[in-house]
């Protein structure tokens, strides 16, 4: 099936199967592998994108319910050719390692901090606490958004 | 296509905290990782695995999936072209199983399509014939029940002979006078369940047929070198033909160690003449890699009245589940650190890996050292209260350091500061216990605490811990680099070695900078087609070793650079070794030359916890730790991974552990099998003791391993100490903290 949608500001068109998640249609179809596939079963955030600005685990979406909707992949966040300044903060604060996590991170993170622009080290825990990291311990994660926080 | 590759980056040099050069392209997503891999006609791979932990494998009949929709080939082992085994060290483990499976989730047969779920359905429709046995599924019965590999494929490697069935590898270390007796003793038995790597960036690859007979291979993996070595065999190739490429890995910890989809996409590659790319989904991961190997340990301390250990005595068993893997390496390594960091005179150590049907086990960062360590560390907070000394002074007063031996009889020669990771440890400050009520966030299990906290209990737990630095027993281990001087200033530098997340791209181009002195460096991509091998991504070797190699490449680079004039091209190659290990002595255990390990690395980690001992449920609160740390290459990069090995340890005291009915996984996805996440980590105070490491380049040591050996014991003695209870078994569960 043909479905159109709006990917980081652009319109677009993916011929789909039905059985596909917007993960597979956005790595496999549309050519943006930024969203990663480490579990899809929704358990660990490293899909995360924005669906008409609501943070969601594309794996759990499927290609043919995002029709007509609008899609920010972490592909969307740098401005310009500059970056977010959440990705600046985890380059700065070491917050990356193999990286595989950092795509969904740095959306949720984003997503974070535009709509609590101080959070308290209880609310980064909470909000982060979908995404799951295997190489950092998350000490400097916690370091980046705080950081991303202070400089927005 | 696509591969991971390093962009050019102003870098500094050895000693500099620097961002990661590859950490942009990692925040934007355009980081290529081997499961992000397209190329022109790409086709899917898929693998069939056994639903049986052991069986006989009959006919396969693949004629119902060979002409669905989109799928271009179906394979056995009856496709195989040359070997039909392969090994890390032993080639035990069939291709694709013939004859018999011994392990669930072993494959069977290979599917390629041109969408991944018709090659799935494909799949379903191969039907296997298979004869179900009686699967060997307690390591304590193995060396009774029927051999699993009747041809003992890890004997006659100059190991023990050790004649019983299903010994993988046996090592009996006795020094001194195993007999001796002191004035206390102190006994207990340790279990540790199976972890996983749980790497997020799960086995992936896309195999490219050369046109010629020969295949490239873009893969996530720890040895770029040894995985051609294995490939090209199978195949019936030389292994020039076969080349394998790094892509981006997503994350490692041993467990890329062993080859996943690296023969299986090849065959199909060559065998459809089109690339085929596999990438496996969370389930998969789980049966298709090696774990940590389950342990259980018998172990009896003996002292003086006044603290000193007279005599250790232990005996290990390692469940190495169907296939040799590193095994016989891992044997070794917690026969040699099963004392811990400490001096005895008297030790008699047995230690012994057994086959069974149960998942595969192999490298696991710590290997071998995170088991032992738990034991010797509840060991000695036994002894600490049988004598009524403070845990942290009967550390101090058995301190290893250079000077002393270890049970096998070899002198540390290099660094080992354990006495001062214990003081600078146990001077940290401690926070403050917290009040109640509170926010129920900051209890013990969260928002599914309904209490007020009227169980809480608050303990504080310490530990040390050491472990090898690289390959040991007489392993001839070295890394090349290769560096090339460019007529206008600028350098490149050529290393296979493996970028798993650690941070050694960075490693080698702070090294190239400080020995070239310019700040124009680029690392060409990593593959086995430029370069010789750089060893494994493993042993906590590689920043030692890389920096080695890439400091004899430069300086041999600048005196050619010097006799041409000052104005040509350079390209010079250099191998680099560390000092040689020699075997232990197969009766013995006893060093047979100098050194059977090249170096050691210590920590000693403070544990803060809260638990509810009502409910069973665990919140740690603060973690400190004191790390020996060579010469910091990069101290954001150091700190990282001390963060991030003590949340793998924390992981195992507390939550990791696949669990099997009859040899079969049944918690294979992170719905069932729980890692650490933001709600289970506190923060980490981590003091960098930087002592030079004499036969290191630079003074280097490995940092990756000690904090995930030293953890799992830290944590698990803070929650003794918060319930009195002896909490002898890893992950700890809620029943036992409860006393059910």
């Amino acid at each position: 099936m043909r479905i159109e949608l709006s990917v980081n500001g652009e319109p677009c068109e993916a011929d789909v199967w039905e059985g596909e998640s917007l993960l597979y249609a956005l790595r496999e179809r549309l050519g943006l592998p930024g969203s990663k596939n480490a579990c899809e079963q929704g358990e660990c955030g490293s899909c995360s994108v924005l669906l008409d600005g609501k943070l969601v685990c594309a794996c759990l979406v499927l290609a043919a319910q995002a029709e007509g909707h609008e899609i920010v992949t972490v592909e969307g966040l740098a401005e310009d050719g500059r970056l977010h300044k959440v990705q600046e903060a985890f380059v700065a604060a070491g917050a990356v390692q193999c990286g595989f996590c950092t795509p969904g991170l740095v959306v949720a993170t984003a997503d974070l901090l535009a709509r609590n622009v101080y959070p308290s080290d209880d609310d980064i825990r909470e909000a982060l606490s979908g995404n799951l990291c295997r190489c950092t311990g998350y000490a400097k994660i916690f370091d980046a958004v705080r950081m991303a926080a202070a400089s927005l | 296509m696509s591969e991971a590759t390093v962009p050019k980056l102003e870098l500094g040099r050895v000693g500099e905290s620097l961002p990661r050069v590859d950490g942009i392209p990692k925040v934007t997503g355009e980081f290529a990782y081997s499961s992000d891999l397209q190329a022109a006609g790409m086709l899917w791979g898929h693998t069939v695995r056994s639903p049986h932990a052991h069986a006989r494998v009959g006919t396969i009949d693949i004629s119902a999936a060979v002409g669905m929709p989109g799928v271009h080939a179906v394979l056995t082992h009856e496709d195989i072209p040359g070997e039909k085994r392969y090994g890390l060290e032993f080639q035990d483990q069939p291709v694709l199983a013939y004859e018999r499976v011994r392990y669930f989730g072993e494959p069977v047969a290979l599917v390629a399509a041109e969408h991944p779920e018709q090659a799935r359905r494909a799949a379903e429709r191969i039907r296997v014939e298979y004869e179900p046995l009686e699967p060997l599924v307690d390591p304590e019965r193995a060396t009774e029940a029927e051999p699993l590999h009747p041809d003992r494929p890890t004997m006659g490697h100059g190991y023990r002979d050790d004649p019983r069935p299903n010994i993988v590898r046996s090592l009996v270390i006795r020094q001194g006078d195993p007999a001796a007796e002191g004035d206390v003793a102190v006994s207990g038995v340790y279990e540790i369940g199976i972890q996983d790597q749980a790497f997020l960036g799960p086995e992936s690859g896309l195999a490219v047929p050369d046109g010629e007979g020969g295949v490239d291979v873009y893969v996530a993996t720890q040895w770029l070198h040894v995985d051609r070595d294995q490939v090209a065999p199978c195949l019936n190739l030389k292994p020039e033909q076969v080349r394998i490429h790094l892509a981006g890995v997503g994350g490692a910890f041993g467990g890329r160690e062993d080859l996943s989809m690296q023969i299986h996409g090849a065959l199909l590659a060559l065998h459809t003449n089109r690339p085929v790319k596999i990438v496996y989904n969370r389930e998969e991961s789980f049966v298709g890699h090696i774990h940590r190997h389950p342990a259980k340990i018998w172990a009896e301390h003996r002292a003086s009245r006044d603290g000193r250990l007279v005599n250790v005595r232990v005996r290990i068993l390692l469940d190495g589940g169907a296939y040799a893997s590193s095994s016989t390496a891992v044997t070794s390594n917690a026969a040699s650190f099963a004392v811990g960091p400490y001096a005895v005179d008297n030790a008699l150590i047995e230690s012994t890996c057994v086959y069974t049907n149960n998942p595969p086990c192999g490298a696991m960062r710590g290997f071998g050292a995170v088991q032992v360590c738990f034991a010797h560390e509840a060991q000695m907070d036994k002894l600490a209260e049988a004598l009524d000394i403070d845990p942290i002074e009967l550390r101090l007063l058995n301190a290893l350091g250079p000077g002393g031996s270890l049970p096998t009889g070899q002198t540390i020669t290099g660094t080992l500061p354990v006495a001062d990771v214990i003081r600078r440890a146990a001077a940290l400050d401690v926070p403050e216990a917290e009040e109640l009520p509170r926010d129920p966030m900051r209890l013990p299990g969260g928002s599914g605490n309904t209490t007020r906290g009227e169980g809480v209990r608050r303990g504080v737990g310490f530990a040390v811990g050491f472990k090898n630095i690289g390959y040991s027993e007489g392993f001839d281990d070295y890394t090349a680099a290769r560096v090339q001087l460019h007529a206008d200033g600028s350098a490149t530098v050529h290393c296979a070695a493996a970028e798993v997340g650690q941070g050694v791209a960075n490693v080698i181009l702070q090294v190239a900078r400080t020995e070239l002195g310019v700040r124009d460096v680029a690392l060409a991509p990593h593959t086995t087609a430029t370069v010789d091998s750089a060893g494994s991504a493993s042993a906590s070797r590689m920043t030692w070793m890389v920096s080695g190699a890439v400091r004899d490449a430069c300086r041999a680079a600048l005196e050619e650079w010097d006799k041409k004039g000052r104005s040509l091209e350079v390209d010079v190659e250099r191998i680099y070794r560390h000092p040689r290990t020699t075997p232990l002595d197969p009766e013995t255990g006893q060093v047979t030359g100098e050194r059977a390990h090249v170096a050691y690395a210590c920590a000693a980690m403070r544990v803060v916890a809260e638990v509810d001992v009502e409910l069973g449920l665990t919140r740690v609160v603060w973690i400190g730790t004191a790390q020996d740390v060579g010469h910091a290459v990069n101290p954001q990069a150091v700190q990282g991974q001390i963060e991030g090995g003590t949340a793998q340890g924390l992981g195992l005291a507390l939550m990791e552990e696949i669990q099997t009915r009859d040899g079969l996984i049944t918690n294979a996805s992170f719905t069932d099998y729980l890692i650490p996440t933001t709600l289970d980590m506190p923060p980490v105070v981590s003091e960098l003791i930087e002592e030079a490491e004499p036969d290191a380049p630079y003074g280097v040591k490995g940092v990756g391993e000690p904090p995930t050996v030293v953890s799992t014991p830290a944590v698990v003695a803070a929650l003794r100490a918060a319930t009195g209870r002896e909490l002898s078994r890893v992950p700890v569960r809620p029943d036992d903290i409860v006393g059910l």
